[in-house]
């Protein structure tokens, strides 16, 4: 009777523990690598705005977001985004690279059913929400903006 | 030049942005694509109520980054082109202005997938 008492307690204290020690390290490791890659990208926007102090600040922006998005296109062709995506979690998908990787993973992963219906086909599995939100968006802002 | 406080703020601000998705996934359990999508229209309600601008004005990259600025910059190309050319501008402003990325996405991807081949049979992940 005892023992039953304080195997229940056991399991409550157990699943009152358990979630927190396992969430903890993985908001972390999302803190640190959204962190670096934002501060990476600051790294290119500073290059950029040195090599060619010409463009606007938004352009200047967009070479940024672009490299960047080049980059993670490549690392994830050699398999390098996907470990990096499993140790940083929602590190990995929020900033632009989540985007990117999630355009070109799926266009490598199915590149076995051909071209035309395995690469540009699946290219948009999970950016096509994005891309279809963000028009629409985009759209319902603008009509916003002919009113103010 | 370089501002090393640029690259302070951007860190802490781009890892909390992070910081926040990573809450909702354990607590959800939300997928990719949604995350994508749910942080996007967070960017696009920020700009339309003008709170967008003095936030990338502090958080510099910690902004533009994260898929928040690039529902931003689809916002604010609707909203500059629909008062400078009026109702065909809210067409054409959003996509314009993240022409850059999208189309680097696509060309990059198409590219790569050409190149390389899926590892996951390999790695055995």
């Amino acid at each position: 009777m005892d023992e039953n008492k304080r195997n229940t307690n056991y399991k409550l204290y157990v699943e009152s523990k358990v979630p927190k020690t396992k969430a903890w390290p993985s908001l972390f490791k999302a803190f640190l690598l959204g962190g670096l890659i934002c501060a990476l990208g600051q790294g290119f926007f500073d290059l950029y705005s040195y090599f060619f102090p010409n463009l606007s600040e938004s352009e200047t922006s967009t070479c940024m977001l672009m490299t960047i998005i080049f980059i993670t296109c490549f690392l994830t062709g050699v398999g390098i985004y996907d470990v990096i995506g499993a140790w940083g979690g929602a590190g990995s998908v929020i900033p632009i690279t989540g985007f990117s990787n999630s355009i070109s993973s799926p266009a490598i992963e199915f590149k076995k059913e051909g071209i035309i219906y395995g690469i540009c086909v699946k290219m948009f599995t999970i950016a096509g929400p994005v891309i279809v939100c963000g028009v629409v968006g985009s759209i319902i802002a603008g009509f916003i903006g002919l009113f103010i | 030049m370089i501002n090393i406080w640029d690259y302070v703020i951007s860190f802490l601000v781009g890892g909390f942005i992070c910081f926040l998705g990573q809450i909702l996934v354990i607590r959800t359990k939300i997928t990719t694509a949604r995350i994508l999508v749910l942080f996007l229209i967070i960017g696009m309600v920020l700009e339309v109520f003008n709170v967008y601008a003095p936030f990338k004005e502090f958080a510099k990259a910690g902004a533009t980054v994260p898929i928040i600025g690039f529902g931003a910059s689809l916002a604010r190309g609707a909203i500059m082109a629909s008062k400078e050319y009026g109702l065909i501008g809210i067409f054409t402003g959003g996509l314009t202005a993240a022409s850059g990325g999208i189309a680097m996405a696509i060309f990059a991807s198409f590219i790569f997938a050409l190149i390389f081949s899926s590892k996951t049979k390999r790695g055995g992940h």
